[in-house]
């Protein structure tokens, strides 16, 4: 029967492709992912552009796009036929201008942050989270929250509101320098190591939080609670002229991690063997990873999901190579969270949606859908 | 008119520096002697510039207003004002402490009034800087700051003579409320509860403990500041003759049979006579205008 099967086959099955055809095959294959990438990559951008248009025209205080094209040309020195008053110019200058623009920054934080971090740990469910950065910042967050007024005066004076900010920056990158400390051991640094040290620390920052928790009062509490829920309602020109070269740098830096974090995919001995300095990809993965997230998190709060869906999103439509992916995450995760900011902002006006309750609520659906969609049977 | 009074701004000064004996001395010892003192506390507040459409932020804050009579004037409050009825038919802002700039803006209000937990921060100046006047109240834990509070407002908001009478009506319910007090202080303990897992007591220096105080009841806890978490032995340790929580923590544990079924509840004498006083929570711990009345209410339970 095999002989049979062998003798019906045409003979082209069994004698390899000149090789001319073979590259030719390749070379389109190439070219088709680069133009999936560019149509992705340029699709991404473009919902981005359009949600930051959508989030700057829409809001509690009705301007009507005149309206809001007067007070931006206003700025330039044309002036245009639409009245303003002195009110709407200060809501879309001062208020919602410097939250979108916040919200493309945390959003393209938290996104390469996990993208780094899950190429790094070869683990599809690697957040954030995982090296200590978010419960670092949490913790540093509820310090300058229920002891500011005591213990850290001199800083609260000196920082004036931004105390929480730098309190949680500081924490949540010291946390992560920690857990990295721990998982190196004579100039080597254990990834299985890191995660393991990763939960206990955040164990540790839990129960730290925990008893900062105990001596709160009930103003204090509710702060603390709202921090954790993430809102990118605090959202001033100063926080976004600090968030922007912290996290601005890392978007920068990033893809020249690409190669490095493709050859890890396939196994840090094989990285190795590729030629890549493993230890020096990890302490970079890891210190930039931790610098967005930790910037991000400073000014926003805690947001989840954006760093853990955004780079998934991406990754299920072109595929785990990084060259693609954290541009690519970038450009998804701000978009994600410009339009569930935009939803937390109109919804329920003039109240607001706790920013971290929305990304879920988006995030999560549409990830089942392409899980669900891609699933392999 | 509009004295400067030193004593009144001291006593501000000193509801906001939050010395755990100071409330409850306060309160205690100067219940009468606020009553007579009252009609003279002034403030120096200047009047705002625009009363026509009134945001406020903060529960004893919008009370405050609408006893003054400007219930009219709020086009928006936050989550926590919860009385009068009719402030709930406008619209609701974020939780005074989560307030956003842009939705208390799309109200187009003339004049913020927002107790001094506003946040977060950054938020009032921004509301600032597009041009509408916010003025702050601090948060008050005796009835004499209470008293500065209600004064400070009405300034604000041109209401001074209104705000004679609605003091003259705290001190008179105050009054009834000295009148009915038990004749020996009950060791009291006050029970804050959301849900069963969430059971804290009121430790030394709290709102609550100054209530409790002036409704004639002693605070069963001495040993800790603060509210703390209850516990089974603390609780035994405290020995409380009566049970003082607020009315919606009650129905959270599911009644005064839920709260019996707390550690060590049942074990106290206030839980073997089942004297549990349920009181308005709003009405008491935010030192507003109705103050008064929900401490008579305290007391006539008390006696009860």
């Amino acid at each position: 029967m095999t002989e049979a099967a062998l003798a019906s086959s045409p003979p082209s099955a069994l004698t390899p492709p000149p090789v001319e055809t073979a590259r030719a095959e390749l070379e389109a294959a190439a070219q088709r992912r680069r133009r999936a990438v560019v149509l992705v990559l340029g699709g991404l951008g473009a919902a981005l552009g359009a949600g930051m248009l959508a989030s700057v025209a829409v809001g509690a205080v009705a301007l009507s796009p005149g309206e809001v094209l007067t007070i931006f040309a206003d700025r330039l020195g044309i002036s245009l036929p639409w009245a303003v008053t002195a009110q709407q110019e200060a809501v879309l200058l001062n208020i919602r201008l410097p939250r979108v623009l916040l919200g493309v920054v945390v959003g393209a934080g938290l996104a390469v942050g996990g993208a780094v971090l899950q190429g790094l740990f070869r683990n599809p469910l690697a957040d954030p989270g995982l090296v200590g950065v978010s419960s670092g910042a949490a913790l540093g967050a509820a310090i300058s929250i229920v002891l500011g007024a005591s213990v850290a005066v001199s800083a609260t004076e000196l920082l004036g509101p931004a105390t929480v900010a730098g309190s949680a920056f500081v924490f949540g990158l010291g946390t992560t320098v920690l857990v990295y400390r721990i998982a190196t051991r004579m100039g080597r640094t254990s990834v299985t190591t890191m995660l393991l040290a990763g939960i206990a620390v955040n164990a540790l920052c839990g129960a730290a939080v925990g008893s900062l928790i105990l001596f709160a009062d009930d103003g204090q509490l509710r702060n603390l609670t709202f921090w954790t829920l993430g809102s990118l309602g605090g959202a001033t020109w100063s926080s976004f002229a600090v968030a922007v070269p912290l996290v601005g740098s890392v978007l920068v830096a990033a893809p020249w991690l690409a190669r490095a974090l493709d050859a890890m995919l396939l196994g840090e001995a094989e990285a190795r063997h590729l030629g890549v300095n493993t230890q020096r990809v990890k302490q970079i993965s890891v210190g930039l990873a931790a610098l967005a997230v930790a910037a991000a998190t400073a000014v926003s709060g805690l947001i989840g999901f954006v760093g853990l869906v955004a780079p998934h999103l991406v990754r299920l439509t072109l595929g785990p190579g990084h060259r693609a992916l954290l541009p690519g995450a970038a450009l998804c995760g701000a978009t994600l969270l410009v339009l569930a900011d935009l939803a937390a902002r109109t919804l329920l006006a003039p109240a607001e949606i706790p920013i971290g309750i929305l990304t879920a609520l988006i995030g999560g659906p549409f990830f089942l859908w392409l899980l669900v969609r891609n699933r392999v049977m | 008119m509009r004295r400067v009074l030193f004593p009144a701004l001291l006593l501000v000064l000193a509801a906001c520096a939050s010395d755990p004996a100071d409330p409850a001395t306060e309160a205690d010892t100067d219940s009468t002697a606020a009553a007579v003192a009252a009609p003279d506390v002034e403030v120096d507040v200047q009047p705002a510039a625009d009363t026509e459409r009134i945001v406020t932020l903060g529960g004893p804050v919008t009370e405050t207003v609408y006893a003054l009579g400007m219930g009219d004037r709020v086009v928006g409050a936050d989550q926590s004002s919860l009385f009068p009825a009719d402030v709930m038919e406008k619209p609701r802002l974020n939780y005074f402490r989560q307030t956003s700039a842009e939705g208390v803006l799309s109200l187009e209000p003339t004049l913020v009034l927002a107790s001094d937990g506003a946040g977060p921060p950054g938020v009032l100046d921004q509301i600032r800087a597009a041009g509408v006047e916010v003025r702050t109240t601090p948060e008050v834990e005796s009835v004499s700051a209470a008293e500065v509070r209600v004064r400070m407002i009405a300034a604000v908001i041109g209401r001074d003579v209104q705000a004679d009478s609605v003091l003259a009506a705290m001190q008179a319910s105050l009054a009834e409320a000295d009148a009915a007090k038990p004749e020996t202080s009950p060791r009291a303990l006050f029970v804050y509860a959301r849900g069963a897992g969430t059971v804290m007591v009121a430790g030394t220096g709290t709102s609550a403990e100054a209530v409790l105080k002036l409704a004639g009841a002693e605070n069963a806890v001495s040993e800790f500041e603060d509210f703390q978490p209850l516990t089974a032995e603390a609780l035994i340790t405290a020995a409380p003759d009566v049970i003082v929580i607020p009315e919606r923590g009650l129905e959270s544990l599911g009644g005064v049979d839920g709260l019996l079924l707390q550690p060590g509840v049942a074990e106290t004498p206030a839980g073997q006579n089942r004297r549990v006083v349920a009181v308005d929570d709003a009405l008491l711990l935010g030192f507003g205008p109705r103050l008064g009345e929900g401490v008579r209410a305290l007391a006539e339970g008390l006696n009860g």
